[in-house]
């Protein structure tokens, strides 16, 4: 009897094993300097730059107009169904303000990874929680990202 | 001593019982064996091996499974409107039904090819045959979207189609019903002899994009053809076709076409026939048919009727085509993987005659003729002949191969698969199927490299396979494990319409290519609003175009005013999303077409012509996201002479502290 409890709970700590080394796996890519931490664990210390391949954005002074009206096409085709640019809900959150809540590479991890953010990343459950629906991949490259990001530091009056 | 003596008898009672029962008649359920189920098993997140790309018979589509599982995965419309997604309702894909007729709602499709390169799978496109308005379609495989449909001129009946050359070079298209054809047609129906012809269209195949035209008809006598197959390997060059009613009986078929004791197969060389046609040596026939287009980045399809059309006549260029005689009303005409072998199957014979096509070469050479038939030459039937299956079964059809130089040919009277080998004509295995099999499918059986492992047998008789449903019947799919030296059933799946051809290609050839969604940016379609700013309503004349957007979850705009009675609306809906897997759908109160639905990145349209005065509701379809009920809107109708202005809105709420607007 013993042994057949023992090969049980041998059985269970094997079936349980190769998942938690393959999530380990998966996410060691985005421990930038820890290898002890998880990624997850990271993302509770320090929740400002969200889960994704954007580690660092360097912001320009005075603004690049170029960037603003790209990303201005993209919100008014990708975002805009339910962002608005004040501070009212529509479906998602309103973008006044953003830029000064967020950090630039939260929003842009939020717009490009979408999916694993709403999974992983704290902050972005809690507008989940608050909107309830969730926010789609709309197929946007970093490239693009960064600009939809310009236009939002437009949209907060930075210059 | 006495125990021992009960276990004995009770011993012997259970051997007698076991043996009462291996004497029974072998019912369904003892064919399965052990470990069927297991091998059939895909568990939840893994994926099938294989797509099954089955032809849906008398409902005109295409259904995908998968294999090993036989699970439906999609129905793919083609010849037939489909409710479910708007094919053939939405106004962007209204023109593909379009024929020389008009507007075609509902055909048959019988038989599948998909595209190959160097002779084997390339997963690129998937080929249709319209049977009863005779047309051939292509499918995207990478979309699983009917792209193209062409119909055929100078055709009563596309069943010998469309089979397809070893580089998808071309595909073909055998007259089934030989008609009066060009300028006579008015003619007394007993003057078949007389004024009755068939036709062999060969469809080029635009390598890069698929598109299809007609390179040129072969004018034929007036026999029924019923199926074919392009030569492979050493018979690259020639196509197989199988014909009855060599009798050219124009009633009662059933007996009047089944006097002689051999038919024929037709050999053509399509290469010799393209020559001549390069040489300028086709003439050109005056008909009407329509050649349909889906644009995939208008979202649109056109239709367009052409007037022309190449012909050759082999009774002229007498080396262009070659009659076999085959025993006894040919059906499957099948080549196997090495391209040597041609496996003809007389429905009414009681053997498989296999033709050798070095010998036939050799006869052609030779001049080793019995003579002809309406001017084309008959090679003697032992000349061209390798050898016969003896007594294989009863009421042959469909011979597929496998990678070990095997056949498996379908038995529908004798509800069975045999299994011979095709150098030795020795019949290795046989299995019953439940019951009378029409056609059946190997993964790549019909390629010069099969990929083996199951053959599926598509049948004709449901009867006590399923929980009834009423005298109409689910049609039945078995499916056996071929990869031992017996056959083993494994499954039985039902399907949708009427299975006729099939094909299976390996996943890995599909999965990589499958469009998730349309992108945004390249959408090109003349009513496409990209963004809600863009929304609007426009007038003219009595035209109302709605310039909506669709995303999760609501509609822009959703408050119409200003339509009429007498107005024509055209609501072009835009589904804002770029997320794999989130359509849109549309449907408003009284539209008397259908539904659509909308694929991410796409624009379609939904025409309704309103019938009363009113508010009508409008809404998606599709469950879409938590607030997918909130997703609706309204569209008001005013009397004829009324003054209401268009306008429309999203969001915006009237000041209530001010009297009503009229």
């Amino acid at each position: 009897m013993k042994h057949v409890l023992l090969m049980g709970l041998a059985a269970l700590l094997f079936s349980c094993a190769p998942d938690r080394s393959k999530k380990n796996a998966e996410e060691s890519p985005d421990q930038a300097q820890s290898t002890t931490k998880s990624a997850v664990e990271e993302v509770i210390a320090n929740p400002t730059k969200g889960i994704g391949a954007v580690k660092s954005v360097t912001l320009k002074s005075p603004l690049e107009k170029e960037r603003v009206d790209r990303g201005s096409a993209i919100y008014e085709m990708k975002c805009q169904a339910c962002h608005k640019l004040t501070t009212e809900r529509l479906v998602g959150p309103g973008w006044k303000d953003v830029t000064q809540r967020r950090h630039p590479e939260w929003i842009m991890n939020m717009i490009t990874n979408v999916d694993v953010m709403l999974e992983k990343d704290n902050e972005a459950q809690k507008m989940l929680e608050l909107c309830l629906v969730r926010m789609p991949n709309q197929n946007i490259s970093i490239g693009d990202a960064r600009d939809v990001l310009e236009f939002m530091r437009n949209n907060d009056g930075q210059k | 001593m006495k125990t021992h003596n009960k276990l004995f008898l009770l011993f012997a009672y259970a051997l007698a019982l076991a043996m009462l029962n291996g004497c029974k008649p072998k019912g369904p359920q003892e064919a399965i064996t052990g470990n069927a189920a297991e091998k059939v098993y895909v568990a939840p997140g893994k994926y099938d091996e294989f797509y099954n790309i089955v032809s849906g018979g008398f409902n005109g589509q295409m259904s995908v499974y998968g294999i090993p599982s036989g699970r439906l995965f999609r129905i793919i419309p083609v010849f037939s409107q489909f409710p479910e997604n708007g094919y053939g309702y939405s106004e962007e894909t209204k023109p593909m039904l379009n024929t020389s007729h008009g507007y075609v709602p509902w055909d048959d499709l019988h038989h599948i090819s998909l595209s190959v390169t160097n002779g084997e799978h390339d997963g690129r496109w998937a080929f249709g045959n319209a049977n009863n308005t005779p047309r051939v379609a292509r499918v995207n495989l990478k979309t699983f979207r009917t792209e193209e449909i062409l119909e055929l001129p100078n055709s009563g009946g596309n069943h010998s189609s469309p089979f397809i050359t070893e580089n998808s070079e071309y595909i073909v298209a055998g007259t089934r019903f030989s008609v009066p054809v060009g300028d006579k047609r008015d003619v007394p129906i007993t003057s078949y002899k007389e004024n009755f012809k068939g036709t062999i269209s060969f469809i080029k195949i635009d390598p890069q994009s698929g598109k299809m035209n007609i390179g040129f008809q072969l004018k034929t006598p007036g026999v029924d053809f019923d199926l074919s197959r392009a030569g492979k390997g050493p018979s690259h060059g020639w196509f197989f076709f199988s014909c009855y009613n060599t009798e050219r009986a124009y009633t009662l078929l059933e007996v009047n076409a089944s006097q002689k004791d051999k038919d024929f197969i037709l050999a053509v060389n399509w290469k010799k026939a393209e020559e001549y046609v390069a040489q300028g040596k086709a003439t050109k026939s005056k008909v009407k048919y329509a050649h349909n287009v889906l644009d995939d980045k208008t979202h649109t399809a056109t239709s367009e009727m052409l007037t022309e059309v190449l012909q050759l006549d082999p009774t002229i260029l007498k080396d262009i085509a070659y009659f076999i005689p085959c025993p006894k009303s040919p059906h499957g005409c099948d080549t196997d993987p090495s391209g040597e072998y041609i496996v003809a199957s007389g429905k009414l014979a009681a053997l498989i005659p296999v033709f050798s096509f070095t010998k036939m070469q050799k006869a052609i050479a030779d001049k080793d003729f019995e003579g002809e038939y309406e001017g084309i030459p008959v090679i003697k039937y032992e000349s061209a002949l390798y050898g016969e299956v003896k007594k294989p079964g009863l009421g042959p059809l469909h011979t597929e191969f496998d990678n070990n130089g095997n056949a498996y040919t379908s038995f529908f009277v004798s509800s069975e698969i045999v299994k011979w080998n095709v150098k030795s004509l020795q019949v290795l295995d046989r299995v019953p199927t439940y019951y009378s099999i029409g056609h059946l499918s190997v993964p790549g059986g019909p390629t010069r490299k099969p990929h083996g492992k199951y053959v599926i047998a598509y049948n004709k008789i449901t009867k006590d396979r399923y929980l009834p449903t009423g005298p109409e019947m689910t049609q039945s799919a078995q499916l056996y494990d071929i990869s031992g030296d017996k056959m083993q059933l494994l499954l039985d799946f039902p399907t949708t319409g009427e299975p006729h051809y099939a094909e299976a290609i390996p996943a890995s050839l599909v999965m990589p290519n499958s469009t998730k969604i349309f992108k945004i940016e390249e959408n090109n379609h003349p009513y496409v609003t990209k963004g809600e700013k863009m929304a609007k309503v426009e007038r003219k004349g009595n035209e109302v175009h709605v310039y909506m957007t669709a995303i999760r979850s609501h509609l822009v705009p959703d408050n119409i005013e200003g339509i009429k009675l007498g107005d024509v609306v055209y609501f072009h809906v835009t589904n804002l999303e770029q997320d794999w897997d989130v359509p849109h759908g549309f449907a408003v109160k009284g539209a008397s077409n259908a539904e659509i639905l909308i694929m991410p990145g796409e624009t379609q349209t939904l025409k309704w012509v309103p019938d009363e005065v009113g508010v009508s509701p409008f809404y998606c379809t599709d469950f879409c996201s938590a607030l997918h009920q909130e997703m609706q809107g309204y569209a008001r109708v005013s009397a004829p002479g009324s003054n209401v202005p268009l306008k429309f809105s999203t969001g915006v709420i009237a000041d209530e502290s001010k009297s009503s607007p009229k």
